[in-house]
């Protein structure tokens, strides 16, 4: 046998919303038909915890209903024809398909099925092999790229060279789903900061934009990508279009200010550009941990270092963007490679499992997380928490306490938290 | 984004007169609507007192599953873990040696030491061939205080072997040990939640002297263990049956199946069938018929010809109960559903041809995600929905919240029936708020 990970027990923890929501949550306002293939529950589970636009924003996202007898035989026959049916009578702008695992132990070939339906429809069809092993982060950054790649097309290609633009600077913002910044208002304070900044916004990838919006993505100037699940699309894009990126999110003023002129650098010199990225000299001593999604958790750590004078700020990613960074972005933003590396690295920890994290917070001054982390803390540490919720960890449970932490806003959540005093 | 524009129902609608068979849709890709009210398998595993939880699949699957208990708060919280199958495990084979390694971590690390642990298993167990006597015989043996079952989430299992569902409810008795017989004491099987009284049948077997006990009354596990001496076993849900069976196979305990109807001659003959086995006095079944009547009649003139929608999720029987509303004048206008059961077919053949107008609808083919959610504006807002989403679908702000019957039966439950639809009829509910809960009633 091989080696045991014995620290894939949870005893108190939750788990991250998987990479076929994310597939779904990413293409929902499109105007797609999105097919998990999967017997039952991947669905229920979507459209409950990882999908608050489902009951009145309607989407076409179904199960496929897979059998044990087809999933035996390997009989992909039956989903191609439900699908077909479907789409025939439901006339989505395209299809995608995403996978469960089963599928993985059948070993569906999503892109041979994605290219029979093709033919067969004549509308564009895609294949996502997901296996519900992975995180939303990676479905949703595999379905955003992917999109990007069919639909943007020469059409939109910048009208003018870098450096000589005129007017406003566009940005699209990449890498925007509820499981990220839920729909409280974030994605609407995105857009305001961005404009109030002085840009305009082409689009924003995938949330309250047109597919005219969508398509024409290839027209801004400056990608901005706002999670890690926007960085395969920031990438794809820059090889497409030759868009220079910006990742973090401007959460809080002087964060909000670095990234106005990261974008304006951007734009000038058509180089990415990581503002969220803070060298801090190493301290001992007991820290600040910031746990979540790296993007956010990176530009947390940003606003309480410069807005608030905090040291020791750690950053605590329980998700696979360290695979993101080494595997995908490396290779093709090679201008950042060892800024992000040393990022990745040296002022964040890739933790997985739980009792690496628990140890981890052992020492913690203060840790914020979404709620249901607290209980990795001893019941007598519960005043050393911070509640931020995060829709792709504790889905819909915590939804109306979550705040709308873009730009000042969050200064003014976080000034008014209790736990302020501790920082 | 798509437009509610759809309103070519068919394929998902059919008409009664039209309908050819009890699974009258073509099966197809599948929707999934926000009313979330039935119980899954973590909230019916909660029903064994003192035990623990532990679900071991992919995330996906984790996802679903672990939020439910979340939602349920801190208690519910305690008594449930997970261990994660990761594409390594798959790939290396080793599910017995994490399942085994992964339970006993979980076990050491708990601050009590449960009385049951339930481990649930999934697909890629059964597709991988993960040898699960080699799991538990080993479980069994590094924790003798403890009780260990196996439980099964496998819905790729749910179109050709079992549904989840009804496995689960099968593994719920499976603590259950051998005991001395209780000769006068009964037990109720698979139900989620206790009879609503008065019920006939609970006051019947009372008053002659047994004891009623049922899984959902249990505090302590002690409680739970006393119901392996009761001599016999009431199943009144269809989706239980196979928990009768098996422990009539296993402990010897009598299997009383006594389904719950709406139908007159079905409900005396299962008072009748009770009354001879434990041998007990019938009650005036006469006068509780004549009781019940009336209470639909009043009813029927209390809805003055409102419009009614019942759902599959409100009843395991809704043929049956639409049959008995439209036979007493009250405006049945659809049902929801995508199969009834084969003790449906009476009331299938009897609505063919005394209510040919009325509509059947899918609550799972495609064209649901985007047929306009708007029945009820064809009765001018004026819409009962019996069932959480028969309101969805229909749009209505007028509902019963019921869930699998929700404790009612017989003719008093029929009464009781009666008046919670009065009562829906007049109140105004906010629908969103009360079908999105998951598992509705389950409390730990």
């Amino acid at each position: 046998m091989g080696v045991l990970h014995m620290r894939q027990v949870s005893r108190v923890l939750s788990t991250y919303a998987a990479d076929v929501s994310g597939v779904c949550s990413a293409l929902y306002e499109m105007g797609g038909m999105v097919i998990m293939h999967d017997a039952s529950g991947c669905n229920s589970t979507y459209t409950t915890h990882d999908e608050p636009r489902w009951y009145d924003m309607p989407s076409l996202v179904f199960i496929s209903g897979l059998s044990e007898l087809e999933a035996v035989m390997g009989d992909e026959e039956r989903l191609m024809k439900d699908v077909g049916q479907a789409a025939r009578e439901l006339k989505p702008r395209f299809v995608a398909i995403a996978g469960s695992p089963i599928p993985m132990m059948m070993g569906t070939d999503f892109r041979g099925v994605a290219r029979i339906l093709e033919r067969r429809l004549g509308i564009p069809v895609m294949g996502f092999s997901t296996n519900g092993t992975r995180s939303y982060i990676s479905g949703a950054g595999m379905a955003l790229a992917e999109a990007a790649r069919r639909f943007c097309r020469d059409g939109s290609r910048l009208e003018a060279p870098l450096g000589s633009y005129e007017g406003r600077i566009s940005v699209n913002l990449l890498g925007v789903t509820p499981l990220d910044f839920s729909t409280v208002g974030n994605v609407e304070a995105l857009r305001e900061t961005f404009l109030s900044a002085g840009f305009s916004v082409s689009s924003c990838w995938a949330m309250g934009s047109s597919w005219e919006e969508l398509i024409g993505a290839g027209r801004a100037r400056v990608n901005v990508a706002v999670s890690a699940a926007g960085i395969q699309l920031a990438k794809t894009l820059r090889e497409q279009f030759g868009t220079p990126w910006v990742l973090g999110i401007p959460v809080g003023r002087e964060l909000t200010r670095t990234m106005a002129e990261a974008v304006e650098r951007a734009a000038r010199t058509g180089e990415n550009q990581l503002p969220v990225h803070l060298s801090a000299a190493d301290e001992e001593g007991k820290g600040i941990y910031v746990v979540g999604e790296w993007v956010w958790a990176m530009s947390v750590r940003f606003s309480l270092i410069r807005d608030y004078g905090c040291r020791r700020v750690k950053v605590i990613c329980p998700l696979e963007s360290g695979d993101l960074f080494e595997d995908r972005l490396l290779s093709g933003g090679k201008e950042l490679a060892a800024g992000v590396r040393e990022a990745a690295e040296r002022e964040s920890m890739f933790l997985e499992y739980e009792d690496q994290i628990e140890e981890q917070l052992k020492d913690a001054a203060l840790v914020i997380a979404d709620p249901l982390y607290r209980r990795i803390l001893p019941r007598d540490r519960q005043a050393d928490f911070l509640d931020f919720p995060h829709e792709g960890y504790s889905g819909r449970i915590y939804r109306k306490e979550i705040p709308v932490f873009i730009g000042e806003g969050w200064n003014r959540w976080l000034e008014s938290q209790r736990a302020f005093e501790r920082l | 984004m798509i437009q509610l524009k759809h309103t070519d129902m068919a394929g998902a609608q059919v008409l009664m007169k039209d309908a050819v068979s009890l699974s009258p849709f073509e099966g197809g890709v599948e929707y999934a609507s926000p009313a979330r009210g039935p119980w899954n398998i973590v909230h019916i595993g909660t029903l064994v007192p003192e035990s623990h939880e532990i679900f071991m699949c992919a995330q996906s699957c984790l996802r679903g599953v672990v939020l439910t208990a979340a939602e349920m708060g801190e208690k519910a919280m305690d008594r449930f873990s997970t261990i994660v199958i990761q594409e390594r495990n798959i790939l290396r084979g080793d599910l017995e040696e994490l399942m085994i390694e992964g339970v006993t971590d979980i076990l050491n690390k708990l601050p009590y030491r449960p009385r049951a642990v339930e481990v649930f298993n999934s697909c890629i167990h059964d597709f991988i061939g993960c040898d699960l006597d080699f799991v538990f015989g080993r479980l069994r043996q590094r924790f003798p205080d403890v009780d260990f079952t196996d439980c099964y989430m496998t819905p790729v299992l749910r179109k050709t072997r079992f549904a989840p569902d009804a496995k689960m409810r099968q593994q719920l008795y499976t603590f259950l040990k051998p005991a001395p017989v209780e000769k006068k004491s009964v037990n109720v099987i698979g139900n989620l939640t206790g009879f609503q009284e008065p019920c006939e049948l609970v006051s019947m077997i009372r008053e002659g002297g047994w004891k009623l006990r049922d899984i959902c009354a249990c505090q302590t596990y002690g409680q739970y263990q006393k119901m392996a001496g009761s001599s016999v076993n009431i199943v009144t849900n269809p989706g239980a049956l196979s928990a009768g069976q098996a422990l009539e196979e296993r402990l010897g305990q009598q299997l009383l199946y006594l389904p719950l109807s709406y139908d007159y001659e079905e409900i005396d003959r299962n008072m009748e069938a009770a009354a001879e086995t434990m041998e007990l006095p019938l009650p005036d079944l006469a006068d509780l018929r004549r009781r019940a009547e009336a209470a639909l009649e009043q009813l029927a003139e209390q809805l003055g010809g409102m419009a009614v929608a019942l759902d599959f999720n409100a009843t395991v029987r809704p043929l049956g109960l639409a049959r008995l509303l439209l036979s007493h004048g009250i405006r049945v206008v659809t049902v929801y559903g995508d199969s009834f059961i084969p003790a449906e077919e009476a009331d299938f053949q009897w609505l063919k041809a005394h209510a040919p107008e009325l509509k059947l609808r899918s609550t799972v083919h495609g064209k649901m995600a985007a047929m306009p959610r708007d029945e009820a504006a064809e009765y001018d807002g004026r819409l009962l929905a019996v069932g959480q989403k028969a309101a969805y679908f229909s749009g209505t702000e007028y509902f019963v919240n019921m869930l699998e019957g929700s404790g009612l039966y017989g003719y008093e439950g029929m009464i009781r029936l009666a008046r919670w639809m009065a009562e829906g009829a007049e109140t105004r509910q906010d629908v969103p708020s009360i079908i999105q809960v998951k598992g509705w009633g389950c409390c730990i």
